[in-house]
């Protein structure tokens, strides 16, 4: 599979608010990431919130610039944001959001917002074309052709999430990121915008990157996984490495702690405390005050994700098992 | 004989019935868990039971709690039973809680007005009881605001002001949903253990089926303000008989599972204005017949101890999809 996006040292911090004498101070949000997207894969990114995944998601779509580091989209930097190479770049990237209420525009139909990028990126005259167009795009999500005229309100929950994605399908795009897009979503709902987003992959050969905390979604429709926290890599997999042999001791307690039907509570691995405050940083590795295995030398040091035993995580004490084995 | 007894219990809004004669029974220290996806009743059925609804919400049929009559009963009467004998905590910890008051003034209120505790004594048991709840340094922590702590400590504080009535019925209404996947293996942790060590009954009401079955005994399923099954907990998740709540097992991916397609349940719920004649779920169901399109199923004893409103329930036995669906 060729390289379709590649970022390279990535790190993009945010000013705090400032406090009632004038401090400010700097946050990491993302914080040092390598991250290459292979073509024609759907890459899953997990953490818990805070952890940099949306900030990442939006970095690799060049909707910010980031504050140190590259990306590169077909071997090419992004453009400038607002520049017309920019905006061209737009159409073949999308993005498809978790609250598809709040992304519609409450004032507009259905084929009228689907129809809005057509337009923006003059992809389609006004008139029977455009309307060819929209139908198309409204049964390919498995929306009716009569609720073309409706307005969001008028529609259910997977039905806006349905049509927040013919609209980001409208411009053709190649790449698509996805944040958290069926979190909002009734459990029998969700599986089928799940099931809607892979035949899309499958017919369309799109690129994804597959942002959410639900584990099990992720299971089941990623190829590759990266899991963060606190703005970096902890480890990267393919998907079934991942859920099925987990090693980066965040990873471990992350996977146990999806509750399985019918094991009870048994054998679930219960970190102690919670994500710590992106502003507030602990030094060395910023797991370390929740870690089981965490010793002097992981509060100094930031591990780099490496491989250990042929599986790529940031971890020190994975390097001394291995070490102690051999 | 059973704590809280639910008959026949009925809600309408503006002439919408929205629940269809609920049962359900509570016994002392039992774990029940109520399931369901939005606009089901599931959270009607218990702010119904205790008076928390609005008043335009015509309530019928009867709940006692320890044999006292609450429906139609004089708010005092209410106000004995609630939180004192029964106390609820809600899915938004941070709005329900009052930002402009410090935590351990809010926790005191409770004891004050369920115990008679005031000035030291209650700053004491106050503190006592966010220690019970996992509230690292209780004791300088006290007089911090809301804001000052985060989602799941204040899911913490919740439990911990539900705790000072000293409940005999905990109910929890989406309590980890909106916190982080470690977070809540740490708050379904906590409210096992204090189930064990207090001796109290809780109500567990979410759309999380695998949440519902590692902290519950045993579990309803609704669907359009209607039980459809119910069971103990083993034999709902290992054998469902009603076709809905096979659907809702079926939609939900499966992390040992690797990337199969998931399979789904067609259609949408209906609106409650404009529910289908006969069982509400026939028209998104594939083994309806005209009996179910014609006739509303009672829920009825089909095995030893489970409850199911099918009029051609799954048999028990049949493994796989395809068997039942056929």
């Amino acid at each position: 599979m060729s390289t379709l996006l590649q970022a390279k040292g990535l790190i993009q911090q945010y000013r705090t608010a400032k406090t009632f004498l004038g401090k400010t101070s700097t946050m990491r949000a993302v914080d040092g990431i390598d991250l290459t997207v292979r073509e024609g894969e759907i890459l899953g990114i997990v953490g818990e919130s805070g952890s940099g995944k949306s900030t990442l998601g939006r970095l690799l779509l060049g909707l910010e610039p980031p504050f140190a580091g590259e990306i590169l989209y077909r071997g090419h930097p992004m453009p400038e944001p607002r520049t017309p190479a920019w905006r061209r770049l737009r159409a073949e990237m999308q993005l498809i959001f978790q609250d598809p209420l709040s992304a519609l525009d409450r004032r507009l139909t259905v084929s009228a917002q689907i129809g809005e990028p057509l337009e923006i990126h003059g992809l389609a005259a006004a008139g029977s074309e455009r309307d060819e167009r929209v139908a198309e795009l409204i049964a390919k999500v498995g929306l009716r052709q009569d609720q073309a005229g409706s307005y969001p309100h008028e529609l259910s929950g997977g039905q806006r999430q349905r049509v927040v994605i013919a609209r980001a399908l409208a411009s053709n795009p190649r790449f698509l990121v996805c944040d958290e897009p069926v979190s909002a979503l009734d459990v029998s709902i969700q599986a089928q915008v799940v099931n809607l987003l892979r035949d899309l992959q499958d017919r369309e050969g799109l690129t994804m990157v597959f942002i959410s905390h639900d584990l099990k979604v992720v299971r089941n429709i990623c190829d590759r996984v990266a899991v963060m926290y606190l703005g970096r890599i902890v480890e990267e997999a393919s998907s079934d490495a991942i859920f099925s042999d987990p090693r980066h001791p965040y990873t471990r307690a992350l996977v146990s702690s999806v509750p399985k039907i019918g094991a009870g509570l048994h054998g679930r691995i219960i970190l102690q405390g919670e994500p710590p405050n992106p502003a507030a940083r602990p030094s060395g590795c910023a797991f370390h005050p929740r870690c089981r295995f965490a010793d002097a030398d992981c509060a100094a040091t930031i591990p780099e994700l490496e491989l250990h035993d042929g599986r790529l995580a940031a971890c020190r004490k994975l390097r001394h098992t291995l070490r102690s084995a051999a | 004989m059973s704590f809280v007894s639910v008959r026949d219990l009925k809600v309408a809004f503006d002439g919408v019935q929205v629940l269809h004669g609920i049962n359900l029974d509570v016994r002392r220290g039992e774990a029940v868990g109520l399931v369901g996806e939005s606009g089901c009743g599931k959270s009607v059925t218990w702010l119904a039971a205790l008076g928390l609804l609005p008043g335009k919400a015509k309530v019928s049929g009867s709940v006692t709690v320890d044999g006292q009559e609450l429906i139609g009963a004089s708010p005092r009467r209410i106000e004995a039973v609630r939180g004192a004998k029964i106390a609820m905590i809600f899915q938004d910890p941070s709005s329900a809680l009052n930002p402009v008051h410090r935590v351990g003034r809010q926790i005191c209120e409770n004891l004050r007005l369920h115990r008679g505790l005031r000035g030291d004594a209650a700053r004491t048991e106050a503190i006592r009881l966010m220690d019970i709840v996992g509230i690292p340094s209780a004791n300088t922590r006290f007089d911090l605001y809301p804001h000052e702590f985060s989602g799941g400590q204040c899911q913490r504080v919740l439990i911990a002001m539900a705790l000072a009535g000293a409940p005999d019925l905990l109910i929890a209404d989406e309590p980890t949903t909106a916190l982080d996947a470690t977070i809540q293996a740490q708050i379904l942790d906590l409210l096992s253990n204090l189930r064990r060590q207090t001796g109290m009954a809780m109500v567990f009401i979410s759309h999380d089926l695998g949440a519902v079955s590692t902290v519950c005994d045993r579990a309803a399923v609704m669907y359009a303000g209607r039980i459809i099954e119910a069971n103990d907990i083993k034999q709902l998740f290992a054998a469902p008989r009603h076709p809905y709540t096979r659907g809702l097992f079926d939609a939900i991916p499966d992390l040992d599972a690797g990337r199969a397609r998931l399979s789904l349940i067609p259609g949408t719920v209906p609106d409650p204005k404009r529910l289908p004649q006969g069982c509400a779920f026939a028209p998104r169901c594939a083994r309806a017949g005209d009996l179910c399109r014609e006739y509303q199923p009672e829920l009825k004893e089909q095995t030893s101890t489970g409850l199911t409103a099918c009029f051609h329930p799954i048999p028990i036995g049949s493994a796989n999809r395809q068997e039942v669906f056929a």
